[in-house]
């Protein structure tokens, strides 16, 4: 194959935190991609059986069920709002670097907020109904 | 010469409007998911236990198969094309690359047909009050 010149790598790069806040979109994304595989597999055992749907629940409601279920609703959280970040720059609005910086900030503080109160409401709260 | 007309040479020439189509799905697909997301969210946090019964009385009820046949669709598809840009991004080598690719695009569609099927058929079978 022709060697073709390549664009810098990371190594380049001076950090920067919002560096971290790109991967982390792509690393939460791949995180609820596998809770996709979950979501899909729970559906399955409600509509197969009782038997089915206990080995589910006994899968989720373990210790490394509770963990996953945790970290789902983290990247749920943090997905939800970066999300919404890229919908704003897809608008051409925010593009500047300060801006960027700035909503970076809003977007770990909302996740913070919202993943506290998902995981308060999921596993520690009588939600009220 | 050419033998070819203007109106020959200048078909074709324009956008198809596909160019774009990945990047654009996956705002639609994103958009969609913030209301639906939100929905499936707050529909769990009501849930008053997550047993068997309860579970698919949830999914029976008025229009809740619809909505999660749309939810199962659009974070499907996000999914796959999320998963996509990863894939092309982090796997340089080119056969492991379309391996990974028809792995992943093979996977998204069996998720989802598989639950959207669990749906229909928790739908179909169970008579519930909602």
């Amino acid at each position: 194959m022709r060697q073709r010149p390549l664009s810098p790598h990371l190594g380049v790069y001076k950090f920067a935190y919002t560096m971290a806040t790109s991967i982390a979109h792509r690393a939460s994304g791949i995180v609820l991609s596998v809770g996709l595989l979950a979501l899909a597999g729970w559906l399955i055992a409600a509509a197969s059986g009782p038997e089915s749907y206990a080995l589910a629940v006994a899968l989720l409601g373990g210790a490394f069920g509770q963990l996953l279920l945790a970290g789902w609703l983290v990247a749920f959280s943090y997905h939800l709002f970066n999300g919404l970040r890229h919908l704003n720059w897809d608008l051409g609005r925010g593009l500047e670097k300060s801006e960027a910086r700035r909503s970076a900030g809003l977007v770990v503080l909302a996740t913070l907020l919202l993943a506290t109160a998902f995981i308060y409401a999921a596993f520690f709260a009588g939600v009220p109904r | 010469m050419s033998l070819r007309s203007p109106l020959g040479k200048v078909l074709g020439r324009g956008s198809a409007k596909q160019g774009v189509s990945h990047w654009w799905v996956q705002r639609v697909t994103a958009i969609a998911l913030i209301p639906l997301t939100l929905w499936f969210a707050y529909q769990l946090m009501h849930l008053p236990t997550a047993n068997y019964d309860e579970v698919r009385a949830w999914v029976a009820s008025g229009l809740n198969p619809v909505w999660l046949l749309l939810f199962i669709g659009a974070v499907a598809w996000h999914s796959a094309l999320g998963v996509q840009v990863v894939i092309e991004d982090y796997i340089p080598k080119k056969g492991a690359k379309v391996l990974a690719l028809l792995a992943s695009t093979f996977l998204h569609i069996v998720v989802a047909v598989a639950g959207s099927f669990a749906v229909l058929r928790i739908a179909f079978t169970t008579f519930s009050a909602g």
